[in-house]
């Protein structure tokens, strides 16, 4: 065995790997995560979401020994694996057994008997080298994961992702599964608990079997889809179209009224996101008072439409759409006046100030005559067109769909347009940019004013979702929330702003019974993002460029500008 | 008449007199230079013409219009525009992309094209790069650039800021030999210059700044023989 580590990869690895995975297990523990997800299936009666985490540890450790240890025998990789998670599995044993002589709760109050008993499977200290041999094959198994060919081993990762995830949104899945043949289907593949084993099988050997059928088949269907004649080539792609928009729009009523509700959600944070993203993607200015737009957006419409005694109008919603988009024009105007000379982190914090002055300000007393205060504006009617009214998520997906993409239609116009070259100079070199004959003062203004704008048609949307608007929707979390989606979704980019704004709102809502622990989630995700892929997950090609120096950009110059960035030595 | 005339020009950085009474003028088709030390105003000089540093006191005109009330994107509407100090080019941005927003205040679609052909006939080096991205570029490459860029608004005069700044020997008589090419096709030019030897070789008229005032003015050829110059600024 010591032969591994003169070969390159060192024990002293194995240690420091199944430690760390293994003192993340013992977090997730403490937390509490692992005893609040304990009664979740994730394949009925065989597997639950508590020994899901805390057997990923064992997995980790397994998967990240044997890349580390590429070079070395397939038994050493194997042994390696199985040690590293060996090694997780004893630190999750001696919390136990710490925990069985010394009451932790005081300091940490969730290190419960419940818990104990999970970690031991139910028999006492004698569960624990149970726990240590689960572990250890579960770091064998990941170990053996990399040592599968490719063509194997992904469509097993496919497979066990698909059960997984299919596990973990059982009860979204089940609810789609209600009438007719998709009950059928339901009752092969789940039990009232969760996934059914036969379900789990099932499931992962058409998911296997799909990658199978793909990887495949991919190439040979393109060429075949390249050679068809013109016109039917055309007709290929209006089908493929057809069906794609049909698939989008029956959404709502194939997923059902609360995954209606989540992407409605999604939708009004994209167009958010599309607004900021004007502001911070194309013209760098940074704003954390973005929600300040929203919020103008969602008051305008509340006080035109509302039935309710603070109304100052009764107009239809679709009347008070354009007022409410011009108001917050002028708002972001408006705001961008007195910040005009402001750079960098210091007009970070002036425009924080402005997301609080909107909101403390419909909070206060002093206009609560006319914006009700606290209590806010009630009775907002819901849109009617022809006689159709938005009265729920399920409709109102509709708005927001095409909404967001007429917003997203003019952010791509802008961003290509003399304007958006100008903002792009402004972000990069705003001396320059004024040196080169761009009014500075006229670019700015409109990108906050045009960004606001995107952000009062979400705001009015937002109105006739909830039929009321209270200050309290309008915090600052709202602000950070849209920032962070298109940094995640990627900086400028616009489907990186939907992407985003999937991965950090829809998510989280889907993953709502684990109430306070996805924010856990959140915050890692975060921080794993910025770690492996600061560019975003749908970047730009400029960010590309920028994040990833040295790889050409461009066929063209590209040949001798590797040559000049090969590294030394 | 000339071209360009900066009249009794005060400049301050809060409490600092960095100008204190600089008149000069360009005429049309001359290369004029300003020398002189670090220090001595020649950069706040340019800032102050392209409108981005405001004047206390003083005219600037150009074909007898005043530039001194306008902001700088006015100051480039009106044909003067400037290629900073630093080249400070848009790294992320492919040449081509540059070289567009030099020509932003623009609107016409052909003459930007012909423009833009006009420009890499300049630099043939520009043209083999045009989608490289611009921060790639050698230093050399990157002045190239900064100045194209410039020449894409179509300026009556150029204002060029140490051109010669940070660059191999070799390349600066490149960039030399460019200016006086541009100039021949019919831009005016106010370089301002450390190097002070090879701005007066290709300038028909120089001035000496000291400390935020003119000490010296005359003909190239007249400030290369004079025993002050040769001694402060030629290196004996």
């Amino acid at each position: 065995m010591t032969r591994a580590g003169t070969a390159g990869g060192t024990w002293r690895s194995v240690v420091r790997t199944g430690a760390l995975w293994g003192a993340g297990a013992v977090f997730l523990a403490l937390v509490g995560l692992v005893e609040a997800v304990s009664r979740r299936q994730i394949v009925a009666g065989v597997l639950s979401l508590s020994y899901t985490f805390i057997l990923l540890a064992g997995f980790g450790s397994g998967v990240q020994v044997s890349r580390r240890w590429a070079g070395l025998a397939a038994w050493q990789r194997l042994a390696g694996g199985a040690a590293a998670g060996a090694l997780a599995g004893v630190l999750v044993g001696l919390l136990v057994v710490i925990g069985r002589l010394a009451n932790l709760r005081p300091m940490l109050i969730n290190a419960s008997l419940p818990l104990y008993e999970i970690l031991s499977f139910g028999r006492g200290l004698g569960g624990l080298p149970l726990m240590v041999l689960v572990q250890a094959a579960a770091g064998a198994i990941g170990a053996a994961m990399l040592l599968l060919p490719p063509a194997v081993r992904r469509p097993v990762i496919v497979g066990l992702g698909t059960a997984f995830v299919i596990g973990l949104f059982q009860d979204l899945v089940q609810l789609m599964l209600q009438s007719g043949v998709r009950a059928g289907l339901r009752s092969l593949l789940f039990t009232g608990e969760g996934l059914a084993p036969r379900g789990a099988v099932i499931l992962m050997v058409l998911a296997a079997g799909g990658n199978i059928f793909w990887t495949r088949y991919r190439s040979p269907v393109r060429r075949w889809a390249d050679r068809l004649a013109p016109p039917r080539r055309r007709a290929l792609r209006g089908i493929t179209l057809v069906a794609l928009a049909g698939a989008i729009l029956t959404l709502p009523w194939v997923t059902g009224l609360f995954i209606s509700q989540v992407l409605v959600l999604v939708g009004l944070y994209t167009l958010m996101g599309l607004g900021l993203n004007l502001e911070v993607g194309f013209a760098g200015l940074l704003d954390l008072g973005f929600v300040a737009f929203f919020a103008i957006g969602a008051y305008t419409v509340g006080l035109l439409t509302t039935t309710g005694p603070l109304a100052v109008a009764h107009l239809s919603w679709w009347a008070v759409v354009p007022i409410a988009t011009v108001v917050s024009l002028m708002a972001g105007v408006f705001f961008g006046l007195p910040i005009l000379r402001i750079r960098g982190d210091y007009l970070a914090i002036a425009t924080l100030g402005f997301g609080e002055i909107i909101r403390l300000l419909v909070l206060s007393d002093f206009l609560r005559p006319w914006l009700g205060g606290s209590q806010g504006v009630l009775g907002i009617p819901k849109p009617v067109l022809g006689g159709l009214e938005f009265r729920g998520p399920q409709q109102l997906f509709y708005l927001t769909l095409v909404a967001s993409a007429l917003v997203a239609f003019v952010a791509a116009r802008l961003r290509d347009s003399r304007l958006g070259r100008a903002w792009m100079a402004v972000r990069e070199d705003e001396d320059v940019a004024e040196a080169l004959g761009i009014n500075t003062v006229n670019v700015k203004l409109l990108a906050y004013g045009i960004g606001g704008a995107f952000a009062g048609i979400s705001g009015a949307i937002f109105a006739v979702m909830l039929g009321s608007v209270f200050p309290h929707s309008f915090n600052v979390l709202i602000s950070i929330n849209v920032l962070a989606l298109i940094i995640v979704g990627g900086m400028g980019s616009l489907p990186g702003v939907m992407v985003g704004s999937l991965a950090l709102i829809g998510l989280p809502e889907l993953l709502r019974e684990f109430s306070d622990f996805r924010f856990l989630v959140y915050g890692a995700v975060l921080i794993v993002m910025m770690q492996f892929r600061p560019e975003g997950l749908w970047p730009t090609a400029v960010a590309r460029r920028e994040l990833h120096e040295g790889v050409p950009a461009t066929a063209g110059g590209g040949v001798e500008l590797a040559g000049a960035h090969e590294p030394d030595g | 008449m000339a071209l360009l005339e900066v009249d009794n020009l005060h400049v301050y950085y809060g409490q600092i007199h960095a100008l204190k009474g600089i008149t000069l003028h360009v005429d049309p088709g001359e290369i004029v230079t300003l020398i002189g030390a670090n220090g001595a105003g020649k950069s706040t000089t340019l800032k102050t013409i392209s409108g981005l540093l405001r004047p206390q006191q003083g005219r600037i005109t150009l074909s007898g219009e005043d530039l001194a009330a306008l902001p700088a994107h006015d100051v480039v509407a009106k044909g003067v525009v400037q290629v900073p100090e630093g080249r400070r080019i848009f790294g992320q941005l492919t040449v081509h992309e540059n070289l567009l927003m030099g020509a932003y205040i623009r609107a016409e679609r052909n003459g930007v094209e012909t423009d833009l052909a006009r420009v890499f006939t300049l630099f043939p080096r520009l043209k083999e790069r045009r989608s490289q991205v611009a921060g790639t570029l050698s230093g050399g490459e990157q002045q190239m650039l900064a100045i194209g860029r410039a020449l894409m608004s179509q300026p009556k005069v150029l204002l060029l800021d140490e051109p010669s700044m940070g660059l191999a020997p070799v390349l600066v008589e490149q960039i030399f030999e460019t200016i006086t090419g541009i100039n021949r096709l019919g831009t005016t030019v106010l370089l301002v210059e450390q190097n002070a030897y090879m701005a007066l070789h290709i300038a028909q008229r120089g001035y000496v700044l000291q400390t935020g005032e003119i000490a010296l003015s005359g003909s190239a050829a007249e400030l290369q023989a004079n025993a002050e110059v040769r001694k402060a600024y030629l290196g004996g």
